[in-house]
């Protein structure tokens, strides 16, 4: 329904008039609400069946408007029906002479649906830039605001540099201005820099930052947890982002604020999103177009989730990175080594730590300096305010990636052993590490695994006094395409370490 | 403030959806059918991207079997337009003499299902727009603009990803592609107003002309040319006759008509549908659209 309401202007909700505003009323304007439409029509059908009793119809009213009031809408219109009969869908009914504005489809005929956006300034996100010869260079996207002529000046974002608008193409004619809703070509007087994802406007107050409040329907059969990155789609830009503070649900019925752990499917939050960089932005209300997003999740590619945003936060302008004079280069020049982060994931059991152990001990007889962070010393420090649930191991991996990247920037060769089950988490690790990640998959089979059960936890697991134990209860996520792969039931520890140093010395050149 | 008109809005839609998906996708393509919807969405490629020529080659799904003026038709526009034009034929069937009289209802598979995969997996498109309209048969009424197939080129119903707004997902997973439908929210009335609009041209097949024909089971197929057998008892008489759908010629059926103007097409094509609208939408609709399939002489 969601879907189907994102594309709509305006939308009819019928009730009965024998049973009132119900339950299912209050969902589907909200709904609408939250999609944008801002016109609502309620057919309060089966009039029939009431006597066409004006009270019945001014109770139901009355309801409605109450329930819409804090929408944000345009217009609503409480129309008294009866589809069997055909009062008021055609023609003013004589069995309603109480009613005397106008009959449903004159209605539907007669309704100015213009968005009431800001048409006072141009907005076009840039699709993708045509460039057929060395004369012709064209920004193409749909207008979504406001209209611009030949001569005018436009600001680009997110580079805000400033040209004049040499000439206008709608399709494949020249005009000397466009308007909301066409598809259009704009040259301008200078070489600017803009590519796909850039917007053109004449508004001075779009937001370009990392981070925004929005309300989120969530729309996939895997829950949403605080912490987890996606694909965020705004306009024609694409950049990872991570859902922070969640703060509440909405009950979609009664518009109620009720506390949020585990998201699911069809649940609408409000919460914040910080992107990976500056996004080009603005509030859904002031503009659709650069206010509805999309989540996409990474390893999937569905669409989880899609929201408005409510207004932008100012985090990022906060905190100012510190330059240092001496840089990571010059620390780990100074130590004579590329620094490194080796990530190792697998089972419990899967000989990680054992393996971790031994590379390191060989890496610092050969000279390195290094650095190997596991569960004993990260668990009972740094994380120890968290627990098992999953937001928190989420915030566990978070923390350690963003421990091994300051420790590669002291210049040193980090190794980190834990489960790290999730491909999404495994994934947002790269991405705080960068470049210098290398992901070694310790893949020794479950059975195997399970045989050596060195700490006496599958037994436990299988006896379920652990809850969500991974392997048992609770799934591993292989890695597609690990940089190093060992099963360590086929090789002794010896041979297993040789190999490994052996891979990853490829990476410290 | 000037608002867009109905053809208008859907011409913009259309357009946005094309160039997301040059933007977007690595190695796309456009089938072209040489109908009167690939007309449209051809018109509709090079207007998006002008002074630009499309960004992505077209491909024609060549049966062997088409009318011949179908073919002088895709051959002569591709030259104009200054486009290119991949033709894909199974070869392998062509050789071994498949054809539409002897191999019945696998003859469409073989010929155009198998020939369209082997085309797209020989190019490794990534997306193939497609003239796919909605109101076309209930099965493609819930259809995304941008539905995802597998690495054997199948449709999940359940694996398809809502589309919000303008905001579609084009990500896809090694393997998997996307057959993209710009048209998704035209109708036939808005096929044939928009052709009209824009002057665009479509094969002379559509206009009533008089042409070499036979009766058979109730359709009038032409004899496009000597590979068509002849049962006992039939004879190729000349009518006056145009055709609704195009598609091979043995299986195309066509209707007698003095329709040749552009208007008195869209008046034949439309006068039904729109008498029926005056009366319950919905129903009649769904029932008129299927008889009207019959007569067009869908097999």
């Amino acid at each position: 329904m969601a879907v189907g309401a994102s594309f709509a202007d305006l939308a009819v909700i019928l009730v009965d008039a024998t049973q009132g505003v119900v339950t299912q009323t209050k969902r589907h304007a909200r709904i609408c609400a939250l999609m944008g439409i801002k016109h609502l029509v309620l057919a309060v059908n089966k009039m029939d069946l009431v006597d066409y009793d004006q009270q019945k119809y001014e109770d139901i009213k009355q309801e409605f408007l109450q329930l819409t009031d804090s929408f944000n809408l345009d217009s609503v219109q409480v129309i008294p029906v009866s589809a069997t009969e055909g009062d008021n869908i055609t023609k003013n009914s004589d069995n309603t002479p109480w009613y005397q504005e106008s009959a449903l489809l004159p209605y539907l005929e007669n309704i100015v649906v213009t968005d009431d956006v800001d048409m006072e300034h141009f907005v076009m996100p840039v699709q993708r830039v045509s460039r057929p010869n060395h004369t012709f260079r064209g920004f193409q996207g749909q207008v979504e605001a406001g209209a611009l002529k030949v001569g005018d000046e436009v600001i680009t974002l997110p580079s805000k540099e400033k040209a004049t608008v040499k000439s206008l193409l709608v399709t494949d004619q020249e005009e000397d201005e466009v308007f909301v809703g066409q598809p259009v070509t704009v040259q301008l007087d200078r070489e600017v820099d803009v590519s796909r994802g850039c917007v053109l406007t004449t508004s001075e107050s779009i937001s370009v930052t990392d981070m925004f409040n929005a309300t989120l329907l969530w729309m996939d059969d895997t829950e949403l947890v605080e912490g987890r990155n996606y694909l965020v789609k705004l306009g024609t830009q694409m950049l990872p982002g991570t859902v922070m503070n969640i703060k509440h649900k909405i009950d979609i019925n009664t518009g109620q604020e009720v506390p949020a752990d585990k998201v699911y499917k069809n649940e609408l939050v409000k919460c914040d999103i910080s992107l990976a960089e500056d996004m080009v932005f603005d509030k859904f209300d002031h503009n659709e177009g650069l206010g509805g997003f999309i989540l996409i999740d990474r390893v999937t590619n569905m669409t989880s989730g899609s929201g408005v945003v409510e207004h932008e936060l100012r985090r990022s302008t906060n905190v100012v990175w510190q330059d240092t004079d001496i840089s990571r280069e010059i620390r780990a020049q100074q130590k004579g080594q590329k620094p490194v982060t080796l990530w190792f994931t697998g089972l419990s059991g899967s000989g990680k730590s054992t393996l971790a152990n031994e590379v390191e001990k060989r890496l610092v007889s050969t000279g390195h300096h290094t650095m190997l962070l596991d569960g004993d010393n990260v668990r009972h420090g740094l994380n120890k305010n968290l627990g098992f649930k999953e937001q928190d191991r989420i915030e566990n991996i978070r923390r350690i990636a963003e421990v091994a990247k300051l420790m590669n920037d002291a210049g040193l060769l980090t190794m980190t052993s834990f489960i790290s089950p999730y491909e999404n988490d495994r994934q947002q690790a790269r991405e705080i590490i960068g470049d210098d990640f290398v992901e070694i998959y310790v893949s020794t089979p479950l059975e195997e695994c399970e045989k050596r059960d060195v700490k006496g936890l599958y037994e436990k697991a299988r006896n379920g006094e652990i809850p969500n134990f991974t392997g048992v209860s609770s799934p591993y996520e292989a890695p597609e395409n690990p940089d190093i792969e060992i099963d360590t039931s086929q090789y002794s520890l010896e041979e297993a370490t040789d190999y490994v140093v052996k891979q990853v010395m490829k990476y410290l050149d | 403030m000037k608002t867009l008109s109905h053809l208008d809005q859907l011409e913009a839609e259309a357009i946005y959806i094309i160039r997301e998906v040059a933007a977007e996708c690595e190695n796309p393509v456009m089938l072209y059918s040489i109908g009167k919807d690939s007309s449209v969405m051809l018109h509709l490629a090079l207007k998006a991207f002008y002074p630009e020529k499309p960004p992505f080659p077209f491909m024609h799904v060549d049966t062997t079997w088409k009318f011949r003026e179908m073919i002088e038709f895709r051959d002569r526009k591709a030259k104009e337009l200054g486009i290119e034009m991949l033709v894909q034929t199974n070869e392998e069937a062509a050789k071994q003499g498949i054809n539409p009289f002897d191999h019945g209802a696998n003859y469409t598979d073989i010929m155009k299902t198998q020939a369209l995969k082997q085309g797209l997996d020989k190019h490794g498109f990534d997306a193939a727009f497609g003239g796919g309209r909605r109101d076309e048969e209930k099965s493609r009424a819930k259809e995304r603009v941008f539905s995802f197939r597998n690495q054997n080129h199948a449709w999940d119903p359940k694996n398809q990803k809502p589309e919000m707004w303008k905001l579609y997902n084009t990500r896809i997973n090694k393997g998997e592609s996307m057959r993209v439908f710009p048209l998704s929210n035209w109708t036939e009335k808005d096929i044939w107003q928009y052709i009209k609009k824009e002057d665009i041209e479509i094969v002379p097949l559509y206009y009533a002309k008089e042409r070499p024909v036979i009766y058979r089971d109730d359709n009038i197929i032409m004899v496009d040319d000597d590979r068509m057998k002849l049962e006992p008892g039939e004879e190729v008489q000349h009518k006056k006759v145009r055709f609704r759908t195009l598609g091979c010629y043995p299986l195309t059926g066509g209707i007698e008509s003095d329709a040749d103007t552009l208007d008195e097409i869209i008046e034949e094509t439309l006068g039904a549908v729109s008498s029926e609208r005056t009366s319950r939408v919905i129903d009649q609709e769904a029932a008129g659209s299927m008889e009207r399939r019959k007569r067009e002489g869908y097999f």
